[in-house]
């Protein structure tokens, strides 16, 4: 064959009433904002549920009368009832890891982005990408209908380990509730598996002529691994979750052992033989974390690929390193496969096995170091400008710095004796996890808000935004390494029934009102949001003067992505502040040789 | 790709003015310096693949730690198994032919042992579903014992991705009726490979159920 | 407005580091109360190493934060390679976590090495939501359980087989647990219902409590007197009322206190 037949791609569509427009859309960058505003309300549902938490933690015995008029089911006489206590913290952390923070970056941006970034008129399967959306509403559903049925939601923790996910007896979350999670989480990983086949095919399939692999934005490097990573390792959950509902419902004891007794009564059947035989809560956490651990990284990887090309942008400079950069990023792709026992330091595995993931886990900090050095030297004798974008990709090196450095106290077993199930776990994933990764969200909005509207976010209250998310994220999270060193555990509906917490009090009260600011300040982020999305200054093709393709399209593009032509690549998009160049930037399109192309 | 066509086509907001996209590459005028495989939908399919591979992965891992066990207690294959390995690799040789014919200009015949394939398939699940049957019958159930659990839940799972399979025989079936699927093309190929995939699949479970 | 950012940022992160090395020189690790002293040391090597990179990383970030913001004429520099620093950053970090890892593991293999053989062992059966301890009496044999004989009303929590000659002498008692100053204790844990985790803050240990499974751990008590006993592994709704009373005796006073507090 003289040249490859044209791929079976993005077959075209008109655009046509406003269903098929808006609703049910087959376009990546409707798709794109779907997932993004659904995040949003996800998220505002998730911060409500920690505010609920850090309320009780503060005072808990205290009597909450509006509460109680709300969610009469969560309290008894104004008092919060520790089994919903179990719920909120639960579906917090559920809905935070999977249905905002893999959502908002993932299938957010990634959506939005790659495409535009890869120089193809849409992703490589748009019907399955509109599917992808519809799972993932459905398993939103499921997951908040959980609350209202039965005894209310899951309850055994974002981990849901067994037995207490497994038996019923054990809390309440663990009857209906627990089944609702397992089918809203399938319902989630569908959705995922089809955006990451959506990714990982566009970026290695479509990309326009000239953009060759290490020409690609860290940004796409980043949704790249992602969808990997995805792809591999959210099969270990499935079945966990199949082998879950099994033991649950059908009797199994994929997780169950016998010789277990609830509240007293053997489980055993009417002869006296256990229901259960020879099953082991720890196969759970090993299919679950080995989801788990390359699960954070998700989340993660997003935000630093944004930072960079954030960085790059509004230092006028080119990344440093960005060879390294992608190594760095593979490099923590892969380790993320081997360090899953880490969360498993006491759990009764094996010593030894322990003694390798403690060894990769170590590793694992050297990549992660060398992104943060390459940042550094990136802002080295550059070039700063400090739009409300730039401010969040420094706030996510920040955070990534602190968030960081306190794994690596984690990381050495023997010392994870004391920390593990404390709030120094608390404060290590809430920076880095949560933190860099809603940075690098908020950072990612105010950079391609305009490209997704049209219109300009207002920068001023952009700015406001950042510096009370900023300085409330740190007063919020901070002060937990230190109480999770005095010994503080985790999951504590009254903290202060142990002598030895009893002084904590009002470190957790300065906690939750620091909490309760970071909720407030949101609002601001809201305003800014859906002011600008409607009323926003209209913006031109490339407001910042990047170089990314995504830049060479009017602000929203077309339906087909450009207007004319695809755009071909003959640069990377790095090239800001050339010197033999007219401009600080060369757009990747630009065939001069000077530059990169200089090389 | 000729690329007059393209700046034709009007600039602006309201799109390009080429509804059915026939004309347009999705990448460009032609695939950059590195692109793998030149089918998306073969780098998809092959993706998923990974993904179910890794699915079977973890309940491998599953399995082999459970067997260590001490309660332990092997569970003899239901006779039935091995008729149904047989129709199973039977659908995927007659499928082989379906894809040959079409490639060979006979999407008639094409269509007659893609259809045969398909029954087979059929025959292949009412077969697992008989061969439950059987257990039953012994007294051995899903809760039984650790083996059964596992013989039950993997060839429960492998069943779900085969009746996907099947959804996709029904299309590809439809398809070629209508001759949307090019003569002299290999359009039943993305099929194939899947289905030969899960006959590699079962084959595994086969083994590692009842022979490793 | 925005050279302001560049300042507020420098500043911002400036009184971050103020802040957190303040609140880090001070000592929030509970009083230590057995061997593990090893931990703390390893927790305070970490810290100081970390607490560094926090510093100068930190500071880093503030000056080029404040000192290249754009103005009037500002050019930033091509520069953006250089095998030789990337090179040096990446060995010194390896070699620190390098370092960092042999030591851990070090050290790990000391604290999850079996107990010596002189040890005084005590079981732990965790359930909803107490600790039940056992000690095996003066044969030193844990008697039988069996879940079948569970019989709250009868202060029989963990299923104790009564008719087994080993169980004659075995002493039971529920968050009470008696062990000896200076001698080293082994701890078996075991969990009736749901996953556990045996927490002693001041001793450095934890170890999770997990059903169909028995675990260990070992340590040596160092200083006489009450600490609390608590559970780190959610386990249900009154997790946080799983609380237990540990006493570190001399050893003389021990069977007494034990025989006192015995079911």
């Amino acid at each position: 064959m003289a040249h490859p037949a044209p791929a079976p791609v993005a077959e075209a569509h008109a655009p046509q009433a406003f269903i098929w427009r808006y609703v049910f859309s087959k376009d990546h960058k409707v798709i794109g904002i779907q997932y993004y505003l659904t995040a949003m309300v996800m998220a505002l549902i998730a911060g409500l549920l920690a505010m609920l938490i850090r309320l009780q933690i503060a005072w808990p015995e205290k009597s909450w009368p509006a509460l109680t008029r709300l969610l009469p089911t969560g309290f008894t006489d104004g008092v919060m009832n520790p089994e919903f206590y179990a719920m909120l913290f639960t579906m917090h952390g559920t809905i935070m890891v999977f249905f905002v923070l893999s959502t908002a970056p993932v299938s957010g941006f990634g959506n939005l982005l790659i495409p535009l970034q890869a120089g193809a008129r849409d992703m490589a399967f748009p019907f399955l990408n509109g599917l992808s959306y519809w799972t993932f509403l459905v398993g939103c559903v499921v997951i908040l209908t959980s609350f209202f049925v039965g005894a209310g939601a899951a309850a055994a923790g974002w981990t849901s380990y067994p037995p207490l996910s497994a038996l019923k007896g054990t809390v309440p979350g663990s009857q209906t509730g627990q089944t609702f999670w397992i089918v809203g989480m399938v319902f989630f990983i569908a959705s995922f598996t089809m955006g990451g086949l959506n990714f990982a095919t566009t970026i290695l399939n479509l990309r326009t002529k000239g953009l060759s692999m290490m020409r690609m934005p860290l940004t796409m490097w980043s949704m790249l691994l992602v969808a990997v990573l995805g792809l591999l390792s959210f099969p270990a959950l499935t079945a966990a979750s199949l082998m879950l509902i099994f033991d649950r419902h059908f009797g199994t004891s994929f997780f169950l052992p016998a010789g277990l007794a609830v509240s007293g009564a053997a489980l055993v059947g009417p002869d006296g033989s256990p229901l259960h035989q020879g099953g082991t809560p720890l196969l759970w956490q090993h299919l679950f974390w080995f989801l788990g651990h390359p699960e954070v990284y998700i989340l993660m990887l997003p935000a630093l690929g944004f930072t960079s090309d954030i960085i790059a942008t509004f230092c006028r400079k080119p990344i440093f390193g960005y060879r390294t950069m992608v190594g760095a990023l593979l490099a923590i792709a892969t380790l993320s496969f081997v360090v899953w026992g880490h969360h498993m330091f006491v759990s009764g595995m094996s010593p030894y096995l322990a003694m390798a993931f403690a060894v990769f886990t170590m590793l694992i900090a050297v990549p992660s170091a060398v992104k943060v050095f390459n940042w550094l030297a990136t802002l080295w004798r550059s070039r700063i400008r400090y739009t409300t974008a730039m401010l969040w990709a420094l706030g996510v090196v920040s955070l990534f710095i602190s968030g960081g450095l306190s794994g690596i106290f984690l990381g050495q077993s023997a010392v994870d004796i004391h920390l593990t199930d404390t709030y120094f776990v608390v404060a290590h994933f809430h920076l880095i996890m949560a933190g860099a990764a809603l940075f690098g969200v908020f950072g990612a909005t105010a950079y391609w808000f305009p490209k997704m509207f049209g219109r300009m976010m207002n920068e001023t209250l952009g700015k406001l935004h950042f510096w009370l998310t900023f300085v409330a994220y740190y007063s919020t999270f901070f002060p937990m390494h230190y109480i999770g060193v005095s010994g503080h555990m985790r999951r504590l509906y009254d903290p202060y029934q142990y002598e030895f917490l009893k002084g904590f009090q009002p470190i957790n009260q300065f906690i939750t009102i620091s909490a309760f600011v970071l909720g407030t300040s949101q609002l601001v982020f809201f305003v800014n949001f859906f002011w600008s999305a409607f009323r926003g200054k209209k913006a031109s093709e490339n407001p910042w003067d990047a170089n990314g393709l995504e830049w060479t399209t009017p602000s929203p593009p077309p339906h087909g992505n450009w207007p004319g032509p695809i755009p071909e690549v003959h640069r990377w998009p790095y090239d800001y502040s050339v010197p033999e160049a007219p401009a600080d930037h060369v757009l990747q399109t630009d065939p001069a040789p000077i530059g990169e192309r200089a090389h | 790709m000729p690329a007059e066509l393209l700046q034709k086509t009007a600039p602006g907001l309201s799109g390009p003015r080429d509804p059915e996209g026939q004309d347009r590459p999705p990448g460009g005028d032609g695939p950059s310096p590195d692109q793998f495989l030149d089918s998306p939908a073969r780098f998809g399919l092959w993706a998923f693949m990974g993904t179910v591979t890794m699915l079977f992965v973890g309940f491998t891992s599953a399995y082999l730690v459970r067997r260590a066990s001490a309660d332990w207690q092997p569970l003899a294959p239901p006779s039935l198994l091995w008729l149904n390995t047989a129709v199973l690799l039977s659908s995927s040789v007659l499928l082989e032919r379906a894809r040959g014919q079409l490639r060979r200009w006979a999407p008639g015949d094409a269509l007659r042992w893609l259809a045969a394939a398909g029954l087979l398939g059929l025959l292949f699940l009412a077969g697992q579903v008989a061969a439950w049957r059987q257990l039953a019958a012994q007294g051995i159930f899903l809760a039984s014992n650790p083996h059964s659990s596992f013989f039950y839940l993997l060839s429960g799972v492998h069943a779900a991705h085969l009746v996907g399979g099947l959804g996709w025989f029904a299309s590809a079936a439809f398809r070629l009726r209508r001759l949307a699927l090019t003569p002299g093309e290999d359009g039943l190929g993305l099929l194939a490979t899947y289905w030969h995939f899960l006959a590699a699949v079962w084959i595994y479970l086969l083994f590692l159920l009842f022979v490793v | 407005m925005t050279k302001l950012q560049g300042l507020l940022f420098g500043l911002a992160t400036v009184a971050l580091v103020v802040l957190a090395t303040f609140y880090f020189t001070k000592t929030w690790l509970p009083p230590l109360l057995s061997d593990r002293g090893d931990i703390d040391r390893a927790f305070g090597l970490t810290l100081a190493v970390t607490g560094v990179v926090f510093i100068l990383t930190n500071l880093l970030l503030a000056y080029c934060g404040w000192r290249y913001q754009d103005h009037e004429g500002a050019r930033a520099a091509y520069w953006h390679e250089s095998s030789r620093l990337e090179w040096t950053w990446t060995t010194i970090t390896a070699v620190v976590m390098f370092y960092f890892a042999f030591k851990a593991l070090g050290l790990w293999a000391q604290v999850t090495s079996p107990a010596p053989a002189d040890a005084f062992v005590v079981e732990v059966t965790a359930q909803q939501f107490a600790w039940n301890v056992r000690y095996p009496g003066p044969d030193g044999i844990f008697g039988r359980t069996d879940v079948r004989l569970v019989d709250p009303t009868a202060l029989n929590f963990i299923g104790l087989d009564k008719s087994d000659p080993g169980a004659a002498d075995d002493v039971t008692m529920q968050n009470q647990l008696y062990l000896p100053e200076g001698r080293p204790v082994r701890v078996r844990l075991r969990s009736l219902d749901v996953i556990h985790s045996f927490f002693l803050p001041n001793f450095r240990v934890k170890q999770d409590a997990v059903p169909g499974m028995t675990t260990e751990t070992w340590f040596v008590p160092r200083k006489a007197g009450d600490s609390e006993i608590a559970c780190a592994e959610h386990c249900g709704a009154n997790h946080f009322r799983m609380r237990g009373f540990l006493h570190v005796v001399a050893p003389g006073d021990l069977e007494t206190r034990i025989k006192e507090a015995g079911q």
